[in-house]
């Protein structure tokens, strides 16, 4: 199977990168060509598999439910694009 | 045509753990603008989660609850889309394996009773605020919210009115605080309810188009949003109309809903394993420690309530509405069913023989006990409840304590006190103006017992109302009433209406 | 002073034959006479290198040092170090002053190694040769018309030239182990688990492992004293008992079965590489160790298992990187979604934003079962036949990449091209496996030749026990640069 260019343009949108035709038609390609390097896992018989989703076989560790961090704002704000009244600032969202 | 609604709920319930569900930071609300947002939180590059145990055990608690099954492994997977209040641009959440699936909650709907199966409750985490006011036509973002702690709780189809849906999201409610894994506040959003809502033919089995009411933070706006929302749908299906999938909002000063997105709009949140987080497992003796550890729950404390003091089911599930409640209530009947047991004796002298006293006693101790927590439960889930909340105050804050109103039921039923004095006493009790017997003693509200005293007022009010008597002896039965109000109001309310019943009758054969 | 390992260095310190700050000062003075040329760092701060170096001086004179306080080290810019800049090689950061350490950072500065810098490497480290990084391709100390090889190429490149006498780096597909080769010097990359990923810049979350680069197996040894260890901020961290990595150096190699998994030696392996791997079991095997062959049949799928998956992840892993709460914001935009699109259009260089939409596609609705969910079972695979071969072999060893390094410029055109440069490194990350490059020659060209050792999870200590005995044997990891020198 190969991406169309709409392919092209809907994961853009989705992954929310500005992309224009002209760039859209060069990404198509190249992502075809992955694409092609990734048909090959395809034709594998993987019933039965599990999937592995961590390199190790072990559980979740559980943290004690307590107040551990203090008020950082004001060091995590000083790099921050836009910001007022300790607020971070967006275009407008609209709901 | 006969139309059905169908409604299913999805409750984001806000977990009442001290630290955010992968952090470490407050989840306090109310404080400054990003002050409980840490690095984690905020989603500064190469920071990572880790699970609090706390928001895992509220979710087994919850499990145990409603008799679901606990997934003894359980994964945490990532729901992407971007969104200034979603720092990470994806939500941890459970999407294949969450933590609890299945169970069930009881509801009652008037007189009828219904079971409402769940389809499963997974944890997540919350996402934080956009403030809408103007920052020169910018949003701002407060994050303090974001990782707060959620147990997204998911009901299957099965409410057919917007009553049912609110009788369930009550006895949610109601369940959640009970366990004390939620404070339930829903003004600050800890409690927060989505509708998904359709109608079809009456006697359809496929369900219709159904449309996802988002954020419905009031019992009020949950039914008025449904309300709205299915006649809307059937206008619309009657007038020939589709119903389209889509997300709405509900405009509570409007009154209506309206559309926020449509299924073309619709995410392709892309879920996945979160890589960050190990699948989690819960260990038997954890669950066993849980499962000792929770309160009697609702259900089987108003079956309790039922059979022991004979509560009818309304005032079971009344005085079930929250644990809270359920306390005062059985602090209260405790108190009113210790009987005194020189009363007993008193009364078992009086009446029995040697043989009989040791049985009498225990059965009279019974009835007395049973009468007096029969009043208690009546004044609780009467005049109590209407005073709360007529006071939009919740039990807690009750000025009266539960002795104090166990005390006023032990005075109605040893006929001190009539119903209408029990008022008055009622009043004083609310003002705090002291303990029963004292505020019978200082506002003079004894009911007369003493017949002299009454026969007195009897002769009185027969000798100043002739007419009456005149008019009762031609067969007039109306006028016997007038003699009796007559005789309660020379006493001021005092005199005992049977008493007062009884002498009249005597006095004028 | 260039030639000097990490322990002779340490020692020195110790006898007070040099200060931390001289020490510092003569390496801060050969990056500004080398690095305009190599471009191996993207930051340097002598104030503040010399201050940490200061810092040390005063622990070393309080009795206080531990065996390599004073020692400094180069960090790629990969790890957020408090109040240094920290870019991922991306303008997406390019003005990301970190406001907190990484755990790996902290593990450093409690050992009291100063900092030298933070060194380029490829944009969140997609990339095999370093041509990606926002801020310009790093060269090759060998030379500088060829590619350091990729991610970590500016800390392979700075070791190299020996602008830092070690380095750390990261390991997502090969990210230590192929610059390594590419720069002939030694990198491992640790089982998953073993170094925290707290604070280390997020590419693919189940597969990147930090680890250390420097030229001797011995110096890696050391310095993997220093950043391993459990971290409760890391749910993936191991918690397991400190080893002491240098334990086994010595050991001597007899009875040492060393797997020669048949598929590293097969087509698409330059023919200068193989001679120079067959080389080295020949030294491997007057050193006592015998061979055995093995195969990894499912290894031929780790590129395509990797390149649906560490996208998948990375493309989660990069949405935070927004314009919303630090780094880039495109300067004009209509709303909230042009904002978006817009700054990470403009934040995210080419290789990045094609790994997020690869990502984003086998991931969106409808893919998922017929790529991630079967890469994922074809990982399981891959790892089951790693568990397989070790039950015949103590250590694995095969060439670290295909060929040795190539021109700038190159292969920065093909994506598929470069990606098969990981061939061999890939199936250990994906396994979860602990692996090494050291080098083990030089093509005509006289550029280094890499020989690459995977053992079984936590054999950390067996592999640079064979390291070392090779390098005891042998001098390449001990060339440097002519010209450089």
């Amino acid at each position: 199977m190969s991406l169309t260019q709409d392919d092209v343009k809907r994961i853009a949108r989705l992954a929310r990168i500005e992309t224009s035709d002209a760039e859209a038609l060069a990404t198509q390609a190249q992502l075809n060509s992955i694409f092609g390097l990734i048909a090959t896992m395809q034709a594998v018989d993987t019933r039965g598999i599990a999937p592995m989703a961590h390199a190790q076989e072990v559980y979740q560790r559980l943290r004690e439910d307590a107040v551990t961090e203090t008020d950082r704002h004001a060091a995590f704000q000083a790099v921050a694009p836009a910001v007022e009244n300790g607020l971070y600032l967006v275009p407008k969202v609209i709901e | 045509m006969k139309w059905e609604t169908v409604i299913g709920l999805e409750v984001h319930t806000q977990l009442a753990t001290k630290s955010k569900i992968f952090s470490g930071s407050s989840t306090a609300f109310g404080a400054a603008p990003n002050t409980q947002a840490s690095a984690v939180d905020i989603a500064l590059p190469g920071v990572l989660p880790v699970l609090n145990k706390g928001a895992v055990e509220c979710a087994i608690k919850f499990g145990l609850a409603i008799g679901a099954t606990l997934n003894r492994v359980n994964v945490f997977d990532r729901k992407n889309y971007f969104y200034p209040d979603l720092p990470k641009g994806y939500q941890i959440s459970q999407l294949a394996k969450p933590i609890v699936e299945g169970g069930a909650l009881r509801i009652q709907v008037g007189d009828s009773e219904k079971v409402v199966h769940l389809t499963r409750a997974h944890l997540e985490e919350d996402a934080g605020k956009s403030l809408h006011e103007d920052f020169h036509g910018m949003t701002g973002i407060d994050l303090n919210r974001a990782g707060t702690p959620l147990l997204e709780i998911v009901s299957e189809p099965e409410m057919r009115s917007s009553a049912e849906a609110v009788a369930y999201a009550r006895a949610l409610h109601t369940l959640v605080t009970w366990i004390g894994i939620c404070d339930g506040n829903m003004q600050e959003g800890s409690f927060r309810v989505d509708a998904n809502v359709s109608v079809r033919p009456a006697g359809q089995k496929e369900f219709g188009t159904r449309r996802e009411i988002k954020n419905l933070n009031s019992f009020r706006f949950l039914q008025q949003a449904i309300d709205y929302e299915v006649r809307w749908q059937i206008e619309t299906l009657e007038d020939g109309g589709r119903i389209e999938q889509a997300t709405v909002l509900f405009d509570p000063d409007r009154g209506e809903t309206r559309m926020m997105r449509s299924k073309e709009e619709a995410h392709d949140y892309r879920y996945f394993p979160d890589p960050d987080l190990l699948p989690v497992r819960l260990d038997e003796p954890w669950i066993e420690a849980v499962r000792a550890a929770l309160p009697e729950l609702p259900e089987a404390m108003r079956a309790r309530f039922i059979s022991d003091y004979s509560a009818t089911p309304e005032q079971a599930s009344i005085a079930t509405s929250s644990l809270a409640f359920a306390k005062y209530f059985e602090s209260a009947a405790l108190h009113a069913a210790d009987v005194d047991s020189e009363l007993v004796g008193k009364i078992v002298n009086r009446m029995f023989s040697p043989e009989e006293k040791e049985l009498a006693a225990g059965f009279i101790a019974r009835d007395v006990a049973r009468a007096r927590i029969k009043l208690t439960c009546n004044w609780l889930t009467g005049e109590l409840l209407a005073w709360l909340n007529k006071a939009e105050t919740a039990i807690e804050n009750c000025p009266i304590p539960s002795r104090s109103l166990a005390q006023l039921a032990i005075r109605i039923e040893d006929g001190t006190l009539s119903g209408k004095l029990a008022k008055q006493v009622f009043e004083g009790l609310w003002e705090g103006a002291g303990e029963v017997d004292a505020i019978i003693e200082a506002r003079g509200l004894k009911q007369m017992s003493d017949s002299g005293e009454l026969e007195k007022i009897v002769d009185e009010v027969l000798a100043a109302n002739p007419k009456s008597v005149e008019e009762f002896r031609a067969g007039k039965d109306k006028a016997f009433n007038a003699l009796v109000g007559q005789v309660m109001k020379a006493s001021r309310g005092k005199a005992n209406p049977a008493q007062v019943n009884d002498l009249l009758k005597t006095k004028l054969q | 002073m260039p030639d000097a390992s990490l322990s002779a260095l340490a020692a020195q310190l110790a006898a007070k034959q040099v200060s931390s700050r001289e020490l510092a000062q003569q390496y801060l003075d050969r990056i500004a006479t080398l690095n305009p040329a190599i471009n191996a760092f993207i930051t340097v701060d002598a104030e503040r290198t010399l201050l940490e170096a200061a810092a040390a001086d005063a622990l070393i004179a309080a009795g206080n040092a531990g065996p390599l306080t004073g020692v400094p080290i180069a960090h790629k810019d990969i790890f957020c170090t408090d109040g240094w800049l920290t870019t991922c090689g991306s303008k997406i950061l390019h003005n990301f002053v970190a406001p907190y350490d990484a755990h790996v950072i902290q593990c450093f500065k409690a050992a009291g190694m100063p900092s030298l810098g933070k060194t380029n490497m490829d944009e969140f480290a997609m990339g095999s040769s370093n041509e990606t990084s926002y801020f310009g391709a790093v060269k090759n100390p060998w030379n500088p018309a060829y590619v350091p090889g990729g991610s970590s190429g500016g800390a392979a490149a700075c070791v190299a030239a020996r602008m830092a006498p070690a380095a750390t780096g990261t390991d997502t597909g090969g990210s230590i182990r192929q610059p390594a080769a590419l720069c002939g010097i030694t990198g491992l990359k640790p089982t998953y688990g073993l170094v925290s990923r707290y604070g280390m810049i997020a590419f693919a979350s189940s597969l990147d492992q930090a680890g250390p680069m420097a030229p001797s197996a011995e110096d890696c040894a050391l310095l993997l004293n220093v950043m391993t260890g459990f971290d409760p901020k890391d749910s993936t961290s191991l918690d397991r008992e400190k080893e002491d990595y240098t334990r086994d150096l010595d050991k001597p190699l007899t009875g040492l079965r060393v797997g020669l998994p048949r598929e590293f030696f097969a087509e698409g392996l330059n023919n200068e590489v193989a001679a120079a791997v067959d080389a080295a079991v020949e030294e491997l095997k007057k050193l006592g160790a015998t061979t055995v062959e093995i195969s990894l049949a499912n290894s031929k799928l780790a590129i395509p298992v990797y390149y649906v998956l560490a996208p998948a992840e990375a493309s989660s892993n990069l949405s935070r990187f927004d314009g919303v709460r630090y780094g880039y914001r495109a300067p004009e935009y209509t709303d909230l979604n042009d904002m978006y699109s817009k700054t990470r259009a403009q934040g995210f260089g080419a290789e990045v934003k094609r790994r997020i939409l690869i990502g984003a596609y086998v991931l969106s609705h409808g893919y998922y079962d017929a790529y991630y969910l079967q890469a994922q079972k074809i990982r399981r695979l891959i790892a089951d036949d790693f568990n397989e071969a070790f039950k015949s072999c103590d250590v694995i060893l095969g060439p670290t990449a295909p060929g040795t390094a190539f021109k700038l410029g190159e292969k920065s055109d093909d994506p598929v091209e470069m990606y098969l440069n990981d061939l061999y490194t890939i199936p250990a990350n994906l396994a979860g496996l602990p692996g090494m490059s050291l080098p083990c020659g030089f093509d005509a060209k006289g550029l280094p030749i890499g020989l690459q050792l995977v053992g079984n999870y936590f054999s950390e200590a067996k592999m640079l026990n064979v390291a070392h005995q090779y390098q005891r044997a042998t001098d390449w990891h001990s060339r440097q640069p002519e010209g450089l020198k």
